[in-house]
């Protein structure tokens, strides 16, 4: 198993760790409880579900060439970072904002989605020639 | 890999794009305003991430790896079934969110959703069998 494969399937557990302890707080009534919605989903569907494709895709999915098997490494580093970059910002920055607006929390949340954005069409451009047929 | 999974899967890269595109705008929204009907975008978002992205692989992956039925003509089971599946969960996806972005009639979504239902059980009828140890027959 490549390196960044050992990266997201690990932080994918993570993340579903964090998305259900996040699903206790918003059961328990805390106040900060309804701002969490989102970030829980998040975390299921970013963190946990789409951060595993990446990993096991990366490694399993048919051999781009003999030379680069699994395509650019760099291309798969960048979407691994920048992925989890993402997504911690916005766990940190979303609840907050929504609770206390501020300027600094606003271009917090624009730039984890500048870094999603990137981290889903970085994967994409690597994954796509490897689904071929045979 | 079969070339309906190809489709399958390089659908549910383009649907991965869409998702990331219209999430981001609507978490930029949440930081800086874009505008009023930003949010008509949550229902495509929603679609092509779950039904579009994850689903869609999910299902195309199935097909191509699972155990097979030997070296039959139908080793995969029926494809065609796998092709209506395909198409019905695209249009099914498509219906439910235009009808979330142009405020469409209820009856709309629920076709979009009647249609992503049959996808799947067409789908699961043809997982079904292959869902197994090894060297069972076709049926």
């Amino acid at each position: 198993m490549p390196p960044v494969t050992r990266w997201h399937v690990k932080l994918s557990l993570l993340y579903l760790v964090a998305a259900l302890v996040v699903g206790i707080v918003q059961m328990v009534g805390l106040e900060a409880g309804a701002a969490l919605f989102a970030v829980y989903v998040h975390l299921l569907v970013v963190g946990w579900i789409t951060q595993m494709i990446f990993g096991v895709a990366y490694w399993m999915f048919p051999k781009f060439s003999k030379e680069r098997p699994r395509g650019s490494n760099q291309l798969a580093i960048a979407a691994c970072v920048l992925l989890n970059l993402g997504l911690i910002l916005r766990v940190v920055a979303e609840p907050l904002q929504a609770r206390h607006p501020a300027p600094t929390l606003a271009w917090l949340l624009v730039l984890s989605a500048v870094a999603q954005w990137f981290a889903g069409l970085a994967f994409v451009a690597n994954i796509w020639p490897r689904v071929k047929e045979r | 890999m079969p070339r309906i999974s190809l489709w399958f899967i390089r659908a549910s890269l383009a649907y991965l794009a869409l998702g990331f595109t219209l999430g981001g705008l609507l978490l930029w929204h949440k930081g800086f305003a874009l505008g009023p009907g930003v949010w008509r975008l949550l229902p495509l978002h929603i679609e092509a991430s779950l039904v579009g992205w994850v689903l869609q692989l999910v299902m195309g992956t199935a097909y191509w790896i699972f155990p097979r039925f030997g070296m039959t003509p139908v080793q995969r089971g029926r494809e065609d079934l796998a092709w209506v599946s395909f198409w019905l969960i695209n249009a099914g996806l498509w219906v439910v969110g235009l009808a979330g972005i142009f405020g469409l009639p209820g009856v709309m979504a629920t076709l979009g959703r009647a249609a992503e239902a049959m996808a799947a059980a067409l789908m699961a009828v043809n997982i079904w069998a292959r869902t197994r140890g090894s060297g069972l027959s076709p049926m």
